[in-house]
């Protein structure tokens, strides 16, 4: 995911030379924690709903089944949830750290939201702890609830969070008077009017990465022949809440394009790839801008202005009415947003398929090619989301404060020797995937081995018995 | 009080409570590092797990807290924090990462070797994330911040002051996890265990105590204004601060463990609290104070609000996590 970005990115970058030294490597640091964060985020913010439904099912009907499902799945989130605690960490070190420029003139202005995450992100690790170690050791029926609370305040610490993000896109909340920062409204920041539209795209992209991953596990048990109960309903409930944000998200994403061109329209015109104003302006599929021209690119025509403006003829706004200084790295922007577009688009056209075929009585999950389908579905996503952060993140430069602070201005005072860091981050952030996937495949094949516990190899019993063996 | 310093007093709770809560997580990987061979220390590895395991994430929303309420609060001095101290809390940040990363992995391991592995991250990056925030507070404290945030990236951390702070936040996370855990042993019915970690205990006490009245010495030099503070409105903290670290060590001696943990936290409790009524009313000591360091006014009195909030909001479930662990139920082993 990110080695052509920071080729992209690097290429961009080397006409540019009067920009701070430390200023490409502290991006791409972002890129790398902030991308790898956003995965774990989006399991904290849908695994606890999934878990929640998963455990009541079980419940409600006295199902093992889903009793069986609902307790893996905690185990589960016990190693996500830790490492997305810990990665999130970084973020807020890293806000400082880099961007001591950003922090120390806007902090006050930005920092409300992010006092309320950290309250939602309190509550959802007090009733982690109740959540995971309740098991068998709390009635069953205030337990489960005890999951419930993390479902809510994944969506107010992701709200929060996009309130920030949508503060750094429309800016609002304060006054420059002669350079200085004043009249500072901090909950005309916690509640700007683009947050809800922004977070609502997130929340429910978070929903399709956690629900189409967590499906996948389970159409590949299906496909290797495991065709138990276990796999159809460890299946069909991540499907289920996948299903529905795969289908809402076009709709979502789309309210949340319109008035664009108003807000940032560098941004769009990068997005739809639009060197010149074109009335009615083409959907332009694929393609580069080279030297100022479009290459290789499919145009559709009216759709573009039909998509992005909801018009028939109105144009969007061309690159060549946006003075050169204010234009994001475009070739990345472009690319970046109509990938998230098109898998978005598949996913959504999938679902509505296996839903429409399954009205008509055909099951798809007899059928391999669908079974292969959503194995992929959840990568597909993790890739679809990447890109949808790419876009929207790379297309707001050369801002981090749209239209009020360039990026060069907030990055610290850092030498090239800033790569370093990148360099030891990237091998940190590879030991943790590599330790988390290998620790999650081992608890996966100790379950199939009919294991239910999983108790710790350096538990007293286990180190005893080895021990006697040995000897 | 004024509005900063209400802020500064909620922010500094904040260091207080990651401090103790944190703090005794952190502390218990000294002693998951030093409990020997994976067969002598299972029991006390198990102990770890079950211990920190429920609480250890709650417990480091704490250092979230402060950082978002110091950006917000006093956005100019974070800054210039961040920028000069970059390096320690690099490393601390590494810490925390492995720290937290290789608890969750070692639990579920499969191997030995792995959970070996997994075990010696763990407690490794326990002890050096305390020493590295220990360091970047003796920073503060001596002035080696500059407001513009160019201070030496060196020489800021590395001092004596910063030396002693890094050592004795791991001496006191040490002692504080000893403590914890010594009375976890006992409620869990392990009293052989509990035995050697109160001899243990007893002898981090001894030594973090010693090195925390060595340090009076060297800070005088080197930390005059916090020095003068410590000697003067925060002298009584100094005092508290030892007499409730002497008292736990009585108590820990007379195996009075439940009671040894309200002593120890209070001795904690109190060593932070000197130092932050001792560099009281800088925020950067000698550079800046808390009233000139302040943000805007409107966002002073919504974080007021939102600590409000989370002391309604939150401290019940965290009082309930609390005691769900202390019950008999939530001591049994795992299944």
């Amino acid at each position: 995911m990110l080695t052509p970005d920071v080729v992209t990115t690097a290429l961009v970058h080397l006409a540019a030379e009067s920009e701070p030294a430390g200023l490409l490597p502290a991006r791409q640091q972002m890129a790398l924690s902030l991308g790898w964060h956003i995965v774990l985020a989006c399991f904290g913010v849908a695994f606890p709903a999934i878990i929640f439904t998963m455990h009541l099912i079980g419940i409600r009907r006295q199902d093992p089944v889903a009793l069986g499902l609902a307790k893996r799945w905690a185990k589960v989130s016990a190693v996500l949830f830790a490492i997305g605690a810990v990665s999130g960490t970084v973020l807020s070190f890293e806000m400082g750290l880099l961007w001591p420029g950003l922090m120390g003139t806007y902090g006050d202005v930005l920092g409300l939201p992010f006092a309320f995450e950290g309250l939602a992100f309190f509550l959802e690790a007090i009733f982690l702890g109740i959540y995971l170690y309740g098991w068998g050791r709390m009635p069953a029926r205030r337990h489960v609830l005890m999951v419930l609370p993390m479902a809510l305040t994944g969506i107010l610490g992701a709200y929060c969070v996009l309130a920030v993000n949508a503060w750094m896109n429309v800016p609002t909340g304060f006054r420059l008077v002669d350079g200085e920062v004043t009249d500072v409204q901090p909950w005309a920041v916690l509640f700007n009017q683009h947050a809800f539209l922004q977070f609502a795209h997130m929340w429910v992209g978070a929903y399709m990465l956690a629900g189409f991953s967590i499906a996948g596990v389970y159409a590949v048990g299906l496909l290797r022949g495991r065709r138990d109960a276990h796999h159809r309903l460890g299946f069909m409930v991540p499907f289920v809440f996948a299903s529905v944000a795969a289908v809402t998200q076009p709709f979502v994403g789309h309210i949340l394009g319109a008035g664009l061109d108003e807000r940032q329209p560098a941004k769009l015109a990068a997005f739809e790839l639009a060197e010149t104003t074109e009335s009615p302006s083409p959907l332009r599929l694929g393609g580069v801008l080279v030297d100022g021209e479009v290459k290789g690119a499919i145009d559709i025509p009216y759709l573009g202005s039909l998509i992005a403006m909801n018009s028939p003829d109105e144009p969007v706004p061309g690159l060549d009415t946006i003075p050169e200084e204010d234009h994001p790295p475009v070739n990345l922007t472009h690319v970046a947003f109509q990938t998230m577009v098109g898998i978005g688009t598949l996913l959504a056209a999938v679902v509505v398929w296996f839903w429409l075929q399954r009205r008509r009585g055909r099951d798809l999950l007899e059928k391999r090619w669908f079974l292969r389908f959503t194995a992929a579905a959840g990568p597909l996503a993790v890739i679809a989301l990447e890109a949808g952060w790419v876009a929207t993140e790379v297309g707001r430069q050369p801002w981090i404060v749209h239209g009020v602070m360039r990026t060069p201005e907030a990055v610290g005072d850092y030498t090239a020797r800033l790569w370093w860091l990148l360099a030891v981050s990237v091998v940190v952030y590879t030991a943790m995937t590599v330790g988390a996937v290998v620790v999650l495949r081992s608890m996966a094949r100790r379950w199939r081995a009919g294991e239910v516990d999983l108790p710790s190899p350096y538990a007293p019993e286990t180190a005893a018995t080895t021990g006697e063996t040995a000897r | 009080m004024s509005l900063e310093t209400a802020v500064a007093a909620a922010l500094f709770v904040g260091v207080i409570a990651y401090a103790v809560l944190g703090g005794a997580d952190f502390g218990s990987g000294f002693f998951d590092l030093t409990a020997g061979s994976a067969r002598r220390g299972a029991q006390l590895r198990t102990l770890v797990d079950h211990s920190i395991g429920p609480v250890w994430e709650a417990n480091h929303v704490w250092l979230v807290y402060v950082l978002v309420v110091w950006w917000t609060g006093f956005p100019e001095s974070f800054a210039a924090a961040m920028s000069t101290l970059v390096l320690p809390l690099l490393l601390a940040l590494l810490g925390i990462v492995l720290r937290g990363a290789s608890f969750a992995f070692r639990k579920y391991a499969e191997t030995l070797a792995q959970a070996r592995l997994f075990g010696i991250v763990f407690a490794t990056s326990s002890i050096i994330t305390p020493f590295f925030l220990g360091t970047v507070a003796g920073g503060i404290a001596s002035g080696r911040v500059p407001l513009d945030g160019d201070g030496d990236r060196w020489s800021s951390w590395l001092n004596p002051t910063s030396l002693f702070g890094g050592v004795i936040a791991v001496g006191t996370c040490a002692f504080l996890a000893g403590c914890f855990l010594v009375a976890d042993a006992r409620r869990s019915g392990q009293e052989r265990l509990a035995e050697e970690l109160r001899v243990r205990a007893l002898g981090v006490g001894a030594a973090t105590g010693a090195v925390v009245f060595a340090a009076l010495v060297p800070i005088d030099h080197d930390a005059p204004t916090l020095a003068a503070g410590l000697e003067g409105r925060a002298a009584p903290l100094v005092v508290l601060a030892g007499l409730a670290g002497v008292a736990t060590m009585a108590l820990l001696w007379r195996r009075r463990y439940a009671v040894a943990r309200i002593t120890a936290v209070l001795a904690v409790a109190a060593v932070v609290s000197g130092w932050g009524v001792g560099q009281y009313p800088w925020l950067l000591v000698d550079e800046v104070t808390i009233a000139d360091a302040a943000g805007a006014t409107a966002t002073l009195q919504g974080l007021l609000v939102a600590v409000g909030l989370a002391v309604v909001v939150v401290v019940p479930p965290l009082a309930y996590l609390f005691r769900l662990t202390q019950t008999e139920e939530w001591s049994r082993p795992d299944h």
